[in-house]
């Protein structure tokens, strides 16, 4: 079968191994680049300075791809058909594809070898490194890219200056007037903005270090670093020492199937030449990279050039740009004060609508980009003075929604009515919209709402709430049973949807025993027996051992109660002990001795606290900077039964090494050296998330007051069966949003999060103690009503590695 | 004739959860639904082959009551036996179920009533 290769491993390469995968390819497919690890997001560089690991910011790589990593392409042989590596290595091919992106331009002036350049990881780490010692930064080039170097050298703390060489700041993309609005804008925000000027050279002293940068007119920057930001450079050496066509001015020249001169060698993403245009945004390189796996597996799609439209949100200054940047017409509104610039362009007919600009409310481009080139849909005063009315807009099916992965409001559409998709996340999955840079999210929220999608957000027939919902009116009207809830809100008498939901939210907001009167009746069998059943309708027993952490004598009183039952036992994925196969009407016997010994229900059946896993920590371990067994048993012990929407997992890291996982936890907690850091919204499962870090160096109580408000909030608003992973997704607003409810009291809920924390800890009894103390609960457990002592008849078991296993009849 | 079998006090049932009673060697699965009705069915669930019924959530279903299956959930009228999940594969363990409706698959429902204060089933 034919054998692949690609040249380069960025975010093209990335796309187009996603997308050969995708489709079924069954060749060889090895992907060679020169950076230390796979693809990763470069639009999202940036947030690797503000705590994005390397490792999030990574693409997985598809199944079946070969990767050979840190290793450069140094020659193409095309009579041999094979690529030579650094190390002298030749990988043959039968299709090869370039995808070597770009590099950034850095002019040749003295000095300049000591300056730093902004596109890959690396490179931020020595940004990071130098600007320890330093006290100001300038970054050569007013670009895109430059102003987002300017904001991170700011964000490291650096006196930032920016010098552009054109009269105004990001000349691609806005004109003039957008230019000063910008430069006021950037300017009010302490950076020091040098427009029309050059660079003369980089400034050293004796021992080789920046110290500053001279202007052309001879006047002098102080700066210990330096960034270069000034435009990209395609990297065609390869191609162009292979004798492949490349153009005048670089870029090596595809056709519009993405083929270079040499039909079995195609060129994709940045080094690209297509139509005579080298094209520096993800999207139109995402688009090329689809076209050529089309290509590579016998289709016919093409490149037919993309569209340059950018949006973006630079030191806190939202700059867009769509469609051309002249015409006939032009509208303009401004408004210095606020630091806002709009402007349309329109044909001479004052009809059609030709581009745009904005600067300091992008709004228009989410709305109008759609309607480049057609009628303006309404009088353009309308569309930039008020925004009325561009909410109401139906757009034309062909419209493109989504530039980053071409998404038109018809596919869009399709999705909705087909029902594949009933809400974002769902058109993420099957249209890829909103998946790069999110700018069009908005619009698939409201393409959502004009289809008249209820966001899904009924319980089940008997509520037209959403879990939500129902915890507000379950706590402001102090209802205490679901009977009253039903009666006064619902209709019919519920089902296993609502009548669990229901349970939680009761015990969540009282903390009453789940098998308590009425509430007896909403539980699920795994509540309502305190176990959780198993396919032959035994039942498992796994105590509480918080963190992990357990004596030997208590190990011993579990091997005994397992032998004395004959119980199948295990080691769980959670660090504690699963006994399983129990009878009904041995569960009271079994956790009499539990009980007796010390144990406590480990609410593996609820939705609830499970376990907080633990590393060995300071106490033992050698790198352990605090206390992570401790801090596990501290926290497991407070949230012990807390009920949720879904189960709640967590773990405590003694150090950065992270042996306990924390990171793929509800909330994990890795230790530094300062205290404590709290990630939050991570997954194993069917959809695994890395947890994002919600704040740094917590002191104990600091760490314990934010846990406590995370969950509370967690339990108020989301949906039913909704890990905290799917819930911070879902967060209008996300992380920031979270931060600023519970850590800066924006709504003002921090005193009732804590107040009903608090609630939880003073009420909180074991379940199985409080079973066991009562002889009417107790006198359910039984297989039959007529007969209690009878086990079971049509559960059997066969032997297994020297112990039981269900057999099925 | 029928013949009746006393299983146990009609208030020994709580209000909508199930118990289940051997009568023979044959496992039924009562419930006391809201309104103070008793419904008997097969304690064995057709499609995991596990005698659970009686475990499962009562509720109803466009006004009819109904069980939901601990396992996997399936929801089975009270009234008819009749699994209300639409496309229910066939029963896995037993291919169709005894007494399916075409199409459906439905486990037994069995008479039951209070005689002075006790419940009793037939089968
Ligand atoms: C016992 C255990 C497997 C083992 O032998 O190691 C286990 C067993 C079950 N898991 Fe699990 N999970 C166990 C650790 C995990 C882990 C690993 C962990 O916690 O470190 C994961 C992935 C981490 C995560 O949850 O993010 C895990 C992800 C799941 C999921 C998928 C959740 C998701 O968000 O996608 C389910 C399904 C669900 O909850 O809806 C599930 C559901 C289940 C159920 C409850 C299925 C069921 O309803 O019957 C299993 C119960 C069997 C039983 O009765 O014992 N189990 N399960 C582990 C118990 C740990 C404990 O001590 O409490
Ligand atoms: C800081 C920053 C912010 C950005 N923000 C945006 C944005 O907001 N919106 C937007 O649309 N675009 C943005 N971009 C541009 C976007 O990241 C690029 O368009 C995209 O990365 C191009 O992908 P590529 O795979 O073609 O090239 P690259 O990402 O450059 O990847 C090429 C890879 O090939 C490797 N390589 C090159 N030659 C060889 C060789 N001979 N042997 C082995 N490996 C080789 C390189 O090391 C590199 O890893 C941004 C870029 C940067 C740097
Ligand atoms: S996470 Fe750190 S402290 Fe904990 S066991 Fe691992 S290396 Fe040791
Ligand atoms: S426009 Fe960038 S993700 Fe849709």
């Amino acid at each position: 079968m034919s054998r692949i290769v690609v040249v380069g491993y960025g975010p093209a390469a990335h796309r187009f191994v996603e997308t050969l995968t995708a489709r079924g390819f069954d060749g060889r497919i090895t992907v060679i680049g020169e950076e230390p690890r796979p693809a990763y997001d470069r639009v999202a560089l940036t947030s690797y300075l503000s705590g994005t690991t390397a490792e999030d910011l990574t693409y997985p790589v598809p199944g079946g791809v070969v990767t050979r990593l840190n290793t450069r392409v140094t020659a193409i042989d095309r009579r041999a058909g094979h690529v030579v590596t650094e190390d002298g290595g030749a990988e043959p091919y039968d299709v090869l594809v370039l995808a070597t992106g770009s590099a950034p331009f850095v002019p040749p002036v003295p000095g300049a070898g000591q300056a730093f350049v902004y596109r890959t990881i690396e490179n931020l780490d020595a940004i990071r490194v130098a600007a320890k010692d330093a006290a100001e930064g300038v970054v050569v080039g007013g670009g895109l890219l430059g102003l987002e170097a300017a904001d991170a050298l700011r964000s490291l703390g650096l006196r930032t200056h920016i010098v552009e060489m054109s009269p105004w700041l990001m000349p691609r993309q806005v004109d003039e007037g957008g230019g000063s609005v910008l430069k006021s804008r950037i300017e009010g925000l302490g950076l020091s903005v040098h427009a029309g000027a050059g660079v003369q050279e980089i400034v050293t002293d004796a021992q080789g270090r920046v110290t500053g940068l001279r202007k052309p007119d001879g006047s002098l920057l102080d700066a210990q670093v330096v960034v270069f930001s000034a435009g990209i450079r395609p990297r065609d050496e390869l191609a162009r020492s292979a004798g492949l066509a490349v153009g005048e001015r670089g870029g090596i020249v595809v056709d519009s199937a993405m083929r270079t001169s040499d039909p079995s060698i195609y060129a994709v993403g940045e080094c690209a030449l297509a139509g005579g245009m080298v094209y520096g945004l993800a999207g139109p390189c995402n688009t090329m990279a689809e076209v050529a796996a089309e290509q590579v597996m016998g289709g016919s799609a093409a490149f037919e050039g993309a569209d340059l439209s950018t949006k973006l949100k630079l030191l806190g200054v939202e700059v867009a740009q769509f469609g051309a940047m002249d015409g006939a017409l032009d509208v303009t509104y401004m408004d210095p004060v606020a630091g806002v610039y709009k402007k349309l362009f329109i044909s001479d007919d004052a009809r059609t609508l030709l581009g745009g600009i904005c600067v300091g409310d992008a709004s228009p481009y989410t709305t109008l980009r759609p309607y480049v080139g057609r009628p303006l849909p309404a009088p353009p005063s309308d569309l930039l003075f008020t925004g009325a009315g561009a909410a109401d807009l139906d757009l034309p099916d062909d419209a493109q929604v989504c530039s980053c992965n071409n998404v038109c409001a018809g596919g869009i559409r399709t999705a909705i009515a087909s029902g594949r998709a009933a809400d974002v996340p769902g058109l993420k999955a099957c249209t890829r919209a909103g998946t790069t840079c999110g700018s069009c999210v908005p619009m698939l929220k409201q393409l959502l709402e004009k289809a008249g999608v209820e966001v899904g957000k009924s319980l089940c027939e008997h509520f037209t709430y959403s879990r939500a919902e129902l915890f507000d009116i379950v706590r402001v009207r102090e209802i205490t049973t679901f009977s009253q809830l039903i009666t006064e809100h619902g209709q019919g008498r519920g089902c296993d949807i609502c009548k669990p939901a229901v349970a939680s939210i009761l015990a969540s907001l009282h903390n009453g025993h789940v098998l308590e009167g009425e509430r007896a009746a909403l539980q699920d069998t795994n509540d309502a027996f305190l176990a959780n059943i198993q396919k032959n309708g035994t039942y498992s027993v796994v105590p509480r051992i918080p963190g992990g952490e357990i004596t030997p004598d208590k190990l011993i009183v579990i091997g005994e109660v397992a032998r004395d039952f004959g119980l199948y036992t295990k080691i769980t994925g959670g660090q504690r002990i699963d006994l399983l196969g129990a009878r009904i009407e041995q569960l009271p016997e079994i956790w009499r001795r539990l009980v007796d010994a010390g144990f406590e229900s480990g609410h593996a059946y609820g939705k609830a606290l499970r376990t907080v896993k633990s590393c060995v920590g300071s106490t033992w371990c050698r790198y352990g900077v605090q206390d992570s067994v401790g801090m596990a048993i501290a926290l497991e012990l407070r949230y012990r039964g807390l009920r949720s929407p879904h189960k709640i997992k967590s773990a405590v890291s003694g150090c950065a090494r992270e042996c306990a996982e924390a990171r793929s936890k509800d909330f994990g907690v890795i230790a530094t050296e300062q205290g404590w850091n709290l990630y939050v919204g991570g997954n194993g499962g069917f959809r695994p998330r890395h947890a994002d870090l919600l704040a740094k160096d917590l002191t104990t109580d600091e760490l314990i007051r934010t846990i406590d408000r995370y969950l509370m909030f967690y339990i108020r608003t989301a949906d039913r069966l909704q890990r905290t992973a799917a819930w911070i997704e879902s967060l209008d607003g996300g992380l920031d949003h979270l931060r600023e409810v519970i850590m800066e009291d924006t709504l003002g809920l921090c005193a009732d999060l804590d107040a009903q924390m608090e609630h939880h800890i003073a009420t909180y009894a074991d379940e199985w103690q409080a079973t066991l103390d009562d002889p009417d609960k107790i006198s359910r457990f039984v297989s039959f009503v007529n007969a209690p002592g009878v086990p079971d008849p049509s559960i059997v078991f066969g032997s297994e590695r020297g112990q039981i296993r269900p057999v099925m009849a | 004739m029928k013949s009746w079998t006393p299983v146990c006090d009609y208030d020994a049932l709580l209000p909508e959860r199930g118990v289940c009673a051997l009568v023979g060697d044959v496992q039924v699965a009562v419930f006391r639904t809201h309104d103070g009705a008793l419904h008997a069915l097969a304690n064995r669930d057709p499609f995991s082959g596990a005698y659970v019924l009686s475990r499962g959530i009562v509720g109803t279903r466009k006004g009819e009551p109904t069980v939901a299956s601990p396992l996997h959930k399936q929801v089975f009228s009270l009234v008819s036996g009749r699994c209300l999940d639409e496309d229910p594969v066939e029963d896995p363990v037993e291919g169709a179920a005894e007494g399916a409706v075409e199409g459906a698959v439905t486990v037994p429902v069995y008479p039951v009533r209070v005689a002075r204060g006790r419940v009793e089933v037939s089968v």
